[in-house]
């Protein structure tokens, strides 16, 4: 009963402990800065996070199940390059476009993990590598501009019911990660294989299949990120999306996500990227007020700097639960 | 392999039958096959290739991504991994023109050159101490407490120099990127010397047996009496000290410091040189010298195609395809 008490304790502060910090930034820069909460800069800091939003989700799924993705970056840009590639001939195509390479490069990504039995680590180190090549040889090495006569720009800059489209494409894609994690029977063995992945598979649960799903669906999502980069900024950028995995990873963390896997929210996992997010927009905000001016060079610091407080509280907190039951 | 070090090789490939032999010893010696052929192949095909010149462009392309390794195959072996290297670099090379051209304190000329050697890299080495504290102390995982530095490291470079290129001409200083003795780059010769050295170290000394202990089973390496948590800080301040030197090397050679690009992506250069070259990436098995075959490879075939007229965007996807083709040669075998 013990063990169980300190475990939901454990849990409900990594849960609720990012949400409260959020809520209390906010809160600073509400009382703070004058037009904080207003709708412009609500609606910008919500459009522009919507990207990092999609990359983290799948990496969420990812890390959940013990492994890791450091190819989403790349294959962001490369989805963006293919994305911008194909916007004159309408949003569907270069939609598809987009998500069919990110789809693509989160295939590979699954059979040499799942098949070849390379550690996630690696393989995706070298997809990384793979797609950078790939969107760079695809552009020519240049930013690929997207076509204006077509709706494709409003995946990025249109709004749906007041609100930005990419934001509600983020959100759809959220609801969908939390309900399949918390209610189907893959996000249980999802939860299960970062539990105990030979466990998983001696119980009979199709372990490689869900973990090449896992890998083949954060590739599609880095790709709609791409996508979502390609219409924001009128142009598929090859050079684009580095240290978007780490970011990410930053963020499932910041989320309260455990690296060993086996636990995970996908709820707080966007609480972190909107954490991230906000500090750069708080700093922004900070600048424009006058009294001090520190660079923009601060809130890598400064994330750093989150990022460590938050993993030394999961750490004595783990440690306690530890200590719990030896 | 000559230096391929390993704890309990019984344990670590159990099944392993005669019929695998032909795989596996081909596997151990596939790094030095891979680089004879590359070589055979440039001396075939392309022009110039045996020329002072081709092997010093090579070389220099080469050091500071081997220096770094070294430090990477250290703390891979541990079964760790250190993701701030880049960032390290980036503090390191920031720091030094800062020192001798006496922005933070005006120093005398000779005195400055001096400290501008000494001061950056032990600043990287604290860095890395620090990252071993946070594992040990803190028990996170590697690959997160080194993510704080890889992000805030490279954050604390730009805040120093805010954000701007340090240009300067210093052949003093310069000598460790620039430098030449018997004509060979100085750069090079360091880069041996540290590769031979933490060969030696990890193949002759008790610290490098307990660091493969260490990595091959962590939990047996605490109760045999190794001091595990001394071990794991000491390889993290090793690869801290040699990102640092390799950051001076970097800014040396480029005549000026740039805090945005010093050591960019070299975390992922130094762990695709450490993979390929055969250590194992879960710890316990590791080599230095295969390290150095490693980033050779990489090297030469990204120097192969460039020089054969093929886009170094696609020298890329080779990289990857290298990457994975290597390390899928080099898995333990499945029990």
């Amino acid at each position: 009963m013990n063990n169980l008490n300190t475990l939901q304790l454990f849990r409900g502060i990594g849960r609720y402990g990012v949400l409260i910090a959020l809520l209390l930034l906010i809160l600073f820069g509400w009382l703070r800065y004058e037009n904080f909460l207003g709708s412009f800069n609500v609606l910008t800091v919500l459009r522009y996070n919507s990207m990092f939003a999609l990359v983290a989700l799948g990496m969420c799924f990812v890390i959940i199940t013990g492994g890791i993705d450091l190819s989403v970056g790349s294959t962001a840009a490369l989805g963006s390059v293919v994305a911008a590639m194909l916007s004159p001939y309408g949003l569907v195509p270069g939609l598809l476009g987009g998500l069919l390479a990110g789809l693509v490069v989160g295939a590979i990504n699954a059979f040499v993990i799942t098949r070849l039995n390379i550690l996630p680590f690696i393989a995706t180190l070298a997809t990384m590598l793979a797609a950078s090549g790939c969107a760079l040889l695809l552009a020519g090495n240049q930013s690929v501009s997207v076509s204006y006569d077509t709706a494709f720009i409003e995946l990025g800059q249109g709004d749906v019911l007041g609100f930005p489209a990419p934001a509600w494409i983020a959100l759809i894609a959220y609801l969908a990660g939390s309900v399949v994690l918390n209610f189907t029977s893959f996000g249980r063995t999802v939860l299960s294989i970062g539990g105990n992945e030979d466990a998983t598979r001696l119980m009979g649960l199709p372990a490689n299949r869900v973990k090449a799903s896992v890998y083949m669906a954060s590739g599609a999502l880095a790709g709609l990120a791409g996508v979502i980069l390609a219409a924001q900024f009128g142009a598929g950028q090859p050079i684009e999306g580095v240290g978007w995995e780490l970011f990410a990873i930053a963020s499932v963390v910041v989320g309260g996500t455990l690296l060993t896997g086996g636990v995970g929210s996908v709820g707080t996992t966007l609480v972190g990227v909107l954490l991230l997010g906000l500090i750069f927009n708080i700093l922004n905000f900070e600048n424009g007020l006058g009294w001090i001016s520190l660079s923009a060079y601060w809130q890598s610091v400064i994330r750093g700097a989150l990022l460590l407080v938050v993993v030394a509280v999961q750490a004595k907190l783990a440690s306690r639960t530890e200590d719990a039951h030896p | 392999m000559a230096d391929s070090a390993t704890t309990h090789p019984a344990t670590k490939d159990p099944a392993k039958g005669p019929a695998l032999l032909s795989a596996h010893s081909l596997a151990r010696h596939g790094a030095w096959i891979a680089l004879a052929l590359l070589i055979l192949f440039n001396l075939a095909f392309t022009p110039n290739f045996a020329t002072w010149q081709t092997l010093n462009v090579n070389l220099t392309q080469v050091c500071a991504i081997v220096i770094v390794a070294v430090g990477m195959t250290l703390v891979i072996a541990t079964g760790g991994i250190d993701l701030s290297v880049g960032s390290l670099m980036a503090i390191a090379g920031s720091l030094a023109p800062l020192i001798f051209m006496g922005k933070i304190l005006p120093l005398p000329y000779a005195l400055g050159i001096a400290l501008a050697f000494v001061v950056p890299v032990l600043v990287a080495g604290a860095f890395g101490w620090f990252n071993g504290w946070l594992i040990t102390r803190l028990r996170i995982q590697p690959i997160i407490a080194t993510l704080v530095l890889f992000i805030a490291g490279r954050g604390i470079a730009q805040v120093m120099t805010n954000g701007n290129l340090q240009p300067f001409k210093t052949p003093e200083f310069q000598f460790i990127g620039l430098g030449r003795v018997f004509g060979i780059p100085f750069q090079a010769v360091l880069m041996i010397v540290i590769v031979l050295a933490a060969a030696w170290m990890l193949r002759r000394t008790v610290f490098g047996r307990q660091i493969l202990a260490v990595g091959g089973n962590e939990r047996a390496a605490r109760l045999a009496g190794i001091p595990v948590v001394s071990v794991k800080r000491k390889v993290y301040l090793i690869s801290g000290l040699l990102s640092g030197i390799a950051g001076l090397i970097v800014i040396a050679r480029n005549s000026a410091a740039d805090a945005n690009l010093v050591g960019l992506g070299m975390e992922l250069d130094a762990i695709a040189a450490v993979a390929v070259g055969g250590t194992l990436l879960t710890g316990g098995r590791a080599t230095v010298i295969g390290t150095l075959l490693g980033a050779l490879i990489i090297q030469l075939v990204r120097y192969t195609l460039l020089a054969n007229g093929v886009p170094d965007a696609a020298a890329l996807v080779a990289k990857a395809a290298i990457i994975v083709l290597a390390v899928w040669l080099q898995r333990p075998s499945q029990g």
